[in-house]
């Protein structure tokens, strides 16, 4: 069993709140589960931890009683079960907090934490006082200073998890599952998001934490899980005997292999100034007076927080929100940006955030989402040819490392990483000038991403100016050759390459730390 | 194989609706009702290509019956003012893509929902009529039947029209490259705009196409007999929507092709005079029919909840 090989947490529990025992489970033909030990004790924090596909979220799913697992046993409250069920999860004390929360965005706050927690019948009278009391009373529990009135579609992404915390909380939950939950965090937030989960460890509710950010593993973690191809391959305390688990081994642990260098090395020598602007700024969307160069062969990185304004600015140079001040240049040319074609004329590609909805088509076969956006170059007159659509797709397959059946099949059937790919190679498939990447690795596994990192730095060998967007700090600092800081909609700071995260981060915060 | 999976059933199915029919009801291959049958679908079908790309687009037309109605009573007052078909022919389909352009700038250029602005100007178009026309049938002079051929003759041209269409429609959507954008559009409209293919250009040039072809299947409508009703198009929406939906086009936008849309509207269209020559009161047209697109709707959401996990 897996208790041989880790010892029992610092907080020693006798019996765990939950453990799952040689859980299976397959989709079709697919094996997502082969056998998955995983225990959770009271007052723990325990990270699971494996690639896009490891089979975290299936576990995640088998836990919550949202599927049935194949074969395998649970025990949780002392009771052994083959299966749960959604609500008898609930019942004994699970509770799942996704990295989209699922409230009612039209409701109130007390109304959507009443529909989930209140009792009784459909035609009970609902006491709005004792309703409004419970809220404000849970919200103070998890330290949100949340309007217990307010609607939820008002609230932010944090504060609207934060709202769920306070649910789970108030129903009592033993168990609470969170699934990356900073990914759409500032670090302040963040921050307060941990004090949240330590008040709850203290008070011996165990969490099982997903995340991709290893240093937050480290930094809130007693154990971690590390599933690999949907086998659980080692649960290992995060600091034993007075050491550090190491950041290596963790990854090693997980991708099964040596990942060398987590960032490559520069090879580029920047050339001619590609892209530059001068005092650009949009009303509409908040960018305000960025002034900034690129140069062929160069990654810019562009670090901030989120909100910041970076996504806003590269939607600005694609046309999406275009600018109504300043002036863009392009090789030295004066140019307007007025919609995402007449970018794409000019040479600019954009590598949207939100791979999944703007990013690919996933319906659609490899090929077609290869060549959407290069229909007028490949197809002169407008008509299709199959023989050109396919050996484009197959280049960029080999090129990229797309891992696939082949180009025709839907690109929904790849993994995160893979999807990425596709969407950089439709951008690469333009030939542009400038390459705009926004978070090109956010929910991406630790193996595609050191190469997509590997493809970034050829494309700025081969001389194309890239602009790098990722509110992954040590990705920012070890791609880029300049850092541009972005706060309130402008650029703050531009710092050389190799500059100490604190540094940016200080920036990024501005004086004083406000946001 | 795979690919066509749901259009190559619709297929089996009508073969399976012919050969049944071939052997209990061998009157049916009477060559000179089988032709009738198709020239009365040879609107339909020109209707039902332009739907098929609409839909395809995720956006809906249910206003196609008030339009082919405007189209049917505008064509035939011409004609009876003397104008020559040749004439009547392209303002008929202008009308229609005048009618489709209304649409298609609310729906593109507002950002309406095509199912509430279509349906106000099915209401709208469909009582202007009626306030108008009063129910006036429209004489048609001599030489408008049958584009001035004999019968078989005028019916051949109308079938033939009508699969010419089809298949240059067909493989356009194919094989140019604005029909694979009328699917990226359809399948998720915003990452079509951030690969550069422009979402409201395509959606309003689908709503025109459509409005063209209704304008041209009206004209196709009204040679077909002495007069024109003034309702002629009353009901062709539905009709036209269940063939597509039967054909395999996803409601939800970004799947089908025309091949099937034409198999579902022949398997529809094979119900009656299946029904006749079976003996099989008339009552159950439309029980039959509506079993069917019941059918077609309860494999495809099996499907689709099969291939998520």
């Amino acid at each position: 069993m897996s208790a041989s090989d880790a010892p029992t947490p610092a907080h020693g529990a006798p019996a765990p709140l939950l453990k799952l025992e040689r859980i299976t489970k397959s989709y079709g033909g697919v094996r997502a589960l082969r056998g998955v030990d995983f225990e959770l004790a009271a007052g723990e924090v325990h990270a699971l931890l494996g690639e896009n596909g490891a089979g975290k979220s299936t576990l995640i799913k088998v836990a919550t009683g949202a599927h049935a697992p194949d074969s395998g046993r649970i025990t949780l409250g002392g009771r052994t079960l083959p299966a749960l069920t959604p609500v008898l999860a609930q019942e004994l004390g699970i509770a799942c907090i996704y990295q989209q929360p699922a409230l009612f965005p039209d409701l109130s706050v007390a109304e959507n934490l009443g529909l989930r927690l209140e009792r009784g019948g459909r035609c009970r009278r609902i006491r709005w006082g004792e309703r409004r009391e419970l809220a404000s009373r849970l919200l103070a529990r998890v330290g949100a200073g949340i309007d217990p009135a307010a609607e939820v579609r008002e609230l932010s992404m944090p504060e609207q998890q934060l709202v769920e915390i306070a649910c789970a909380v108030g129903a009592g939950a033993q168990i609470v599952i969170m699934d990356e939950p900073t990914a759409s965090l500032t670090r302040r937030e963040q921050e307060s998001l941990f004090a949240v989960v330590r008040d709850l460890q203290a008070h011996g509710v165990g969490i099982v934490y997903i995340s991709h950010r290893l240093e937050e593993i480290f930094a809130l973690a007693d154990r971690v899980t590390v599933l690999r191809d949907g086998e659980s391959v080692g649960t290992r305390p995060i600091r034993e005997h007075g050491q550090t688990l190491s950041e290596a081994d963790l990854i090693r642990l997980m991708v099964g292999r040596e990942v060398a260098r987590l960032y490559p090395p520069a090879e580029s020598v920047p050339g001619e100034v590609v892209l530059a602007l001068q005092d650009v700024g949009c009303r509409a969307s908040g960018v305000r007076q960025v002034s900034l160069e690129v140069r062929a062969g160069e990654i810019l990185g562009l670090a901030g927080l989120v909100g910041a304004g970076r996504t806003e600015l590269a939607r600005l140079l694609f046309g999406l929100t275009p600018a109504d001040s300043g002036q863009i240049r392009l090789n030295g040319q004066a140019v307007t940006l007025r919609s995402p074609r007449e970018a794409i004329a000019r040479g600019i590609a954009y590598v949207p955030e939100d791979r999944r909805r703007h990013g690919v088509i996933l319906e659609l076969p490899i090929e077609q989402n290869l060549t959407l956006a290069v229909h007028r170059r490949l197809f002169p007159g407008g008509w299709l040819r199959d023989g050109a659509e396919r050996s484009l797709a197959e280049g960029f397959i080999e090129r990229l490392g797309i891992k696939c059946a082949g180009p025709s099949h839907p690109v929904g059937t790849l993994s995160g990483g893979n999807q990425q790919k596709v969407s950089l190679g439709r951008w690469l498939a333009t030939q542009p000038k400038v390459l705009i990447l926004d978070e090109p690795t956010q929910g991406v596994d630790v193996g595609a991403k050191s190469e997509i990192h590997r493809i970034i730095r050829q494309l700025a060998k081969e001389g194309l100016a890239v602009i790098l967007i990722s509110s992954d700090l040590p990705e920012v600092l070890g791609m880029s050759g300049r850092i541009g800081v972005m706060r309130g909609g402008t650029l703050v700071a531009t710092l050389p390459g190799g500059t100490e995260a604190p540094v940016v981060m200080a920036a990024a915060l501005g004086q004083g730390g406000g946001k | 194989m795979k690919r066509y999976f749901r259009e190559l059933s619709v297929l089996a199915a009508l073969l399976v609706v012919l050969l049944g029919l071939a052997v209990l009801a061998p009157g049916f291959y009477q060559p000179q009702p089988l032709l009738s049958l198709l020239t009365r679908e040879a609107p339909t079908l020109v209707v039902a290509c332009g739907m098929a790309l609409v839909i395809i687009s995720r956006q809906i037309d249910i206003s196609v019956g008030s339009q082919f109605s405007v189209c049917s009573v505008c064509a035939g007052l011409l004609a009876a003012r003397g104008w020559p078909l040749a004439a009547v022919l392209p303002a008929a389909v202008g009308l229609g893509a005048l009618l489709g352009s209304l649409n298609g700038a609310l729906v593109a250029g507002l950002g309406l929902p095509s199912i509430v602005v279509t349906l106000a100007t099915m209401v709208t178009l469909r009582q202007g009529l009626n306030l108008v026309r009063q129910g006036e049938f429209v004489n048609l002079p001599d030489g408008v039947q049958w584009f001035g051929l004999s019968q078989a003759g005028g019916q051949w041209t109308l079938v033939g029209l009508a699969l010419a269409l089809l298949v240059v429609l067909g493989l356009g959507l194919r094989h140019l490259a604005a029909g694979r954008q009328v699917y990226a559009v359809g399948t998720n409209a915003e990452a079509a705009r951030l690969a550069g293919v422009p979402p409201r250009q395509v959606t309003f040039a689908v709503f025109v196409l459509l409005g063209a072809l209704t304008g041209l299947a009206a004209v196709m409508n009204i040679v077909q007999s002495p007069q024109v009703q003034p309702l002629s198009g009353a009901g062709l929406e539905l009709k036209v929507i269940a063939a597509v939906v039967v054909g395999g086009v996803a409601i939800s936008g970004g799947r089908g092709n025309l091949w099937g849309a034409f198999a579902g509207l022949l398997l529809l269209a094979c119900v009656s005079p299946a029904l006749t020559h079976l003996r099989i009161e008339a009552y159950w047209e439309k029980a039959f029919q509506g079993a069917i697109i019941l059918l077609a709707v309860v494999a495809d959401g099996v499907r689709t909840r099969r291939s998520q996990p």
